[in-house]
């Protein structure tokens, strides 16, 4: 299971990585977002996977996974919703602005900036 | 503490004019000068300790891992240092408020000049290098600030950045001979060094770490050759001159010179560098000095020598010379800050500082004449002015060392002091003396008192200093002579060294000379005008415009503002860092056992991969893509819940319906497909680079998974002590609440920001301007919208949802601290609750029946979890501890009261205002392109927007 995890986190930074690479903003945004759940998982498998032992005390409990990288990536995926949202309203203001919704201004932008 | 309550006074005090600023100018400049005098009563409570001989210390413990402390010390030599720089900046304070102009902004100025005083005090007051070093760096970055601070002009950019460019990169130098002389000694702390020299100077490495300190030492102080710096600073406004090389920041060289002289002098080495060094800059910069114009370049050139004169006297390294060398420090700190603020007059009256549109000025401005008079015949070594008598002390100790060939040093000492007199007189003759002229630019007359006073005050110490040195000066000469030399020292300070002192000899041909200089000046000038020198500007422009050029090319190359450019360079250089990383270690497979794989995990995973690769080939169907996001969120909250994180599946599942609906509204407004644009050659270089990153972060994850924990978690600690210590037994929520509370402070304030960033950026968009006409024109040309906005069902469904969804998340939020859920979770559901009231009923009726308003829920939010963490200073506990209690409540069961649940309720006002915000700006952009709104009851009876 530990590989299939693994390939699962390689294939969501790849394809995120590709997709920040493009040219548009919103392959952009979406390439962040996958990347944000590669990192999100990653950290989280740093924990170790370990099914069915939940970090909820109790008496006849069998044992527990780790809890520290759960609470991290808990508030890592919250706050991941508050940059995504910031950077999905600069996309629209550009494209609002600039009338294209490239990510790079071109040359003739760049001489009037 | 009091000591670094000196220090940290300025400071405090630096964030005082920029609010009082709005109270007039008097009221600002009264506030930032009491700072500063209250800095120096408790400096002078101080004093009587320190002139006992006592050294006074404050130590506070700050990185001790790595030898650095903030200890403070105040012994003679800081005292002397200390006084100077606040007694000097007090009567700044008062000058620079009748000095600048209305235009000037002097909040600014005062907020700059309090950073300097404070990291000038902190230099002179520091025990630990380190922090000395720190001071020394903040000195820089604040006279930058101070130099440049007539933004407007040129050459006043120009000269802070050559300062800084100068004074920073001695001061790098300074940091690594710094490092080597604390390692030599064992220690980061002055105390301890100043007690090392036998070692220190038997130290192979005692050469380089006396170079590279002096050369930090050099280029504060203007030495030769580093001196160019100083006079492109005078483009600073004449309070800022003044202050900065009349008493503090030129000084801090000599300062660390003089702090250094116990373990550093005495060498062959450090007689031959410091002294002629020293030297040579006495006597060049006085010979510029005298065919300056500009009374300000005039002023600097001379401090530029009187500075070497200094230096050459800690040189000699022998106990007296450096008395000598304490005794003209003040005196030049008095004389030369007067003349400054004189010339500062003249400027502000005449309209001009050239002296060759001066002249005259004794009959116009007597006041000035007065005050300038005193100070230019003190810098000349005029009896009975306080600079005669350091200058024949210091004449008297040149008269007896040889460097090199026994006449050499006399005969240069002399040279330069005849020069200091040619340019006093120059000073005075063609700037007050000789006819009234009708052409000045404008018709000058003595200032009011508040310019005046200041220089005034200061000439009269030259006067006491000058007729009565012993009473008036001696003692402070003692303590910080005794200070600099480790030896109790006792100056005497007289008038009249008898016709056998050769000191008065060389007097009187240097004033004799000076005095010829002066008749012959127009022949002079032609000559100097005739020579060709060498200028520095332009050598230091020709080495830095390369540099520049070369770090502009290097920056372009690596990134020239194209984000993909940047991502792709990033992402290479990570990949190829960690590749090289893992290569050149061995590695053994990895012995933990793995989990097997069950059917529903494998198709789960299945679906994953088909989702993931999915997005990346089908991306520019914009819409599909979204889906399909949703689909890789879904799978990712169940492998949560799997994988014994109930709270992340939560957390993850909410927070991706609010994802995905933000998304689809921004999608409204964007082009609905991306445009196939790149080459296939620029596809498939892409693919590579991410299948690279791809690649190493999978093998990286599965080197972790495959392994056991190299140390043992601290997470062993917080499972056992999440019940007896937070009062939960939900572990990762005790751990957000309470263990790391902090962190999640700050990270709901991140949170409510970014809300707030994106309700601005919506404001922004909204005002009339580009944006605004786009939105207003996609209002013109919207068809095609599905017929019915609002169906009945849904409508009643979502209504009749809102209490449910409300109550479970109530239910959501009680439960977090011991089972999962929580504030974060329950924010996010409420929020959901509320979208789906805006989906269903629209904005409008969604809006009228909100009575919170979203910024006031983030601000009650923080509010909340801040009054939690404050909450605990009453019991004692630090920020953020919680504390709980049982409570028996008839007829409820027992139950549990914490402090947690109430930051925990912050973090949920937070997380849910954020949201809301954040969704309810995207929607004010929807309304102004043409989505309709009504707010009645019963919207649902009727199309929107019509009858």
């Amino acid at each position: 299971m530990e590989a299939l995890i693994a390939i699962a986190i390689g294939s969501l930074t790849a394809s995120g990585v590709y997709l920040m690479l493009r040219q548009r903003t919103f392959p952009v945004i979406i390439g962040l977002t996958l990347l944000s759940y590669a990192v999100n998982v990653f950290i989280f498998a740093a924990g170790r996977i370990v099914p069915g032992l939940p970090a909820i005390i109790a008496k006849d409990a069998a044992g527990y996974t780790d809890p520290l990288p759960q609470a991290l990536v808990l508030t890592a995926i919250v706050i991941s919703f508050g940059m995504t949202a910031v950077i999905v309203l600069m996309a629209l203001g550009s494209w609002l602005e600039a009338g294209h919704d490239k990510v790079d201004m071109d040359e003739e932008e760049e001489t009037r900036a | 503490m009091t000591l670094a309550l000196i220090a940290a006074l300025p400071f405090l005090g630096a964030l005082l004019p920029g609010l009082l600023i709005r109270a007039g100018r008097t009221a600002c400049a009264t506030v930032t000068g009491s700072v500063t005098a209250l800095a120096l009563a408790l400096l002078a409570l101080q004093a009587p300790a320190v002139l006992r001989g006592e050294v006074v210390q404050t130590r506070i413990e700050w990185l001790p891992s790595l030898g650095l402390n903030a200890n403070f010390m105040l012994d003679g030599l800081g005292l002397l240092f200390a006084g100077l720089i606040l007694g000097i900046g007090l009567l700044i304070i008062l000058y620079a408020r009748f000095y600048l102009s209305k235009s000037d902004p002097m909040g600014v100025f005062y907020t700059y000049l309090m950073l300097f005083q404070g990291a000038m005090v902190g230099i002179v007051l520091s025990d630990n290098i380190l922090l000395l070093l720190i001071f020394w760096e903040l000195t820089s970055l604040s006279s930058f600030l101070l130099i440049g601070y007539w933004k407007h002009l040129p050459e006043g950019r120009q000269g802070a950045r050559m300062a800084l460019a100068v004074t920073g990169s001695g001061g790098l130098a300074m940091i690594a001979g710094m490092l080597i002389l604390g390692n030599i000694a064992g220690s980061y702390d002055l105390s301890v060094i100043l007690t090392q020299k036998v070692v220190i100077q038997a130290s192979g490495w005692y050469l380089p770490a006396l170079i590279l300190i002096l050369l930090g030492a050099f280029t504060k102080s203007a030495q030769f050759p580093f001196h160019f710096w100083l006079p492109h600073a005078m483009a600073a406004p004449t309070p800022v001159s003044a202050y900065l090389h009349s008493a503090t920041m030129v000084k801090a060289g000599i300062f660390l010179m003089a702090r250094m002289w116990p373990v550093l002098a005495g060498t062959p080495e450090w007689f031959w560098i410091v002294t002629s060094a020293g030297l040579i800059t006495m006597v060049i910069g006085a010979k510029i000095a005298f065919f300056k114009d500009d009374l300000k370049a005039l002023l600097a050139f001379s401090t530029v020598s009187h500075l070497g004169l200094i230096t050459m006297l800690l040189g000699l390294g022998t106990a007296k010379a450096a008395t000598v060398a304490i005794f003209h420090i003040i005196n030049h700190a008095t004389f030369k800050a007067a003349l400054f603020m004189s010339a500062g007059i003249v400027d502000h009256e005449a309209h001009t500082r050239d002296l060759r549109r001066l002249g005259g000025l004794r009959h116009l401005m007597p006041v000035t004449f007065t005050i300038a008079g005193i100070a230019a015949l003190s810098m000349a070594g005029i009896p009975p002015f306080n600079g005669f008598l350091s200058k024949e002390m210091m004449l008297e100790e040149a008269a007896h060392t040889a460097l090199g060939p026994d006449w050499l040093l006399p005969v240069l000492a002399t040279i330069g002091a005849l020069f200091s007199v040619a340019y006093s007189f120059r000073f005075l003759a063609h700037g007050f003396l000789g006819p009234v002229r009708d052409d000045y630019p404008h018709k000058p007359h003595d200032p009011g008192f508040g310019l005046w006073a200041a220089p005034a005050l200061l000439a009269t110490l030259v006067v006491i200093i000058g007729l009565a040195p012993m009473a008036s000066a001696a003692w402070l000469v003692d303590a910080a002579a005794s200070a600099v030399t480790g030896t109790a020292q006792e100056v005497h300070i007289k008038h009249w060294h008898g016709l056998y002192s050769p000191a008065l000899w060389m007097s009187i041909a240097a004033v004799g000379g000076g005095f010829a200089m002066l008749a012959a000046f127009p022949r002079l000038r032609a000559m100097w005008d005739g020579t060709p020198r060498p200028e520095a500007k332009a050598i230091f422009d020709a080495i830095v415009e390369p540099l520049a050029a070369g770090a502009r090319a290097l920056t372009q190359a690596l990134h020239n503002g194209s984000l993909t450019r940047a991502i792709a360079i990033a992402t290479i250089a990570i990949t190829a860092t960690a590749l090289w990383a893992f290569n050149s270690g061995t590695h053994s497979p990895g012995t933990r056992e793995m989990l097997a794989i069950t059917p529903v995990t494998a198709i789960a995973w299945g679906l994953l991969m088909f989702a993931t690769l999915g997005v990346a080939l089908i991306h520019r169907n914009r819409l599909l893509s979204l889906i399909l996001i949703g689909i890789i969120g879904l799978i990712i909250s169940l492998g949560f819940a799997w994988l014994s994180a109930p709270d992340l599946a939560l957390t993850q599942i909410t927070v991706e319906v609010v994802t995905v609906v933000f998304m689809l509204l921004a999608l409204n407004f964007l082009p609905k497909e991306t445009p196939r644009e790149s080459s296939p050659v620029r596809r498939i270089r892409d693919a590579v680079i991410a299948i690279g990153a791809g690649a190493g972060i999978a093998g990286l994850a599965y080197a972790i998974m495959t392994r056991n924990f190299a140390f043992p978690s601290i997470s062993a600690y917080h499972l056992e002590q999440s019940k007896p210590g937070a009062g939960g037994t939900n572990a990762v929520n005790t751990i957000i609440v309470d263990f790391r509370g902090y962190d999640t402070f700050g990270e709901i304030i991140v949170l409510g920001i970014a809300a707030l960033l994106i309700y601005a950026l919506a404001e922004a968009l909204l005002k009339p301007g580009p944006a605004n006409d786009a939105l207003r024109a996609m209002a013109a040309t919207r068809t095609g919208l599905a017929g019915d906005r609002h169906p009945l069902l849904m409508v009643m469904a979502t209504r009749f949802i809102l209490p449910v969804a409300m109550m479970i998340g109530v239910f959501i939020f009680l439960r977090g601290h011991n089972l999962p859920g929580g504030g974060f979770v329950a924010g996010l559901v409420f929020a959901i609750a509320t979208v789906m009231q805006y989906m269903a009923s629209g904005l409008g009726w969604t809006e009228a029946r909100q009575r919170i308003d979203h910024h006031a829920l983030i601000g009650a939010g923080v509010l909340t979890a801040a009054a939690a963490g404050v909450g605990s200073w009453l019991f004692g506990a630090p920020f953020l501890a919680s504390s709980y209690t049982y409570v028996h409540l008839w007829p409820l069961e027992e139950f549990e009261l914490a402090t947690a649940a109430i930051f925990d309720l912050g973090v949920f006002l937070c997380v849910l205002g954020a949201v809301l915000l954040a969704l309810n700006s995207l929607s004010r952009l929807a309304r102004r392109a043409g989505e309709t709104v009504s707010a009645d009851p019963y919207s649902v009876d009727r199309p929107e927007g019509g009858n």
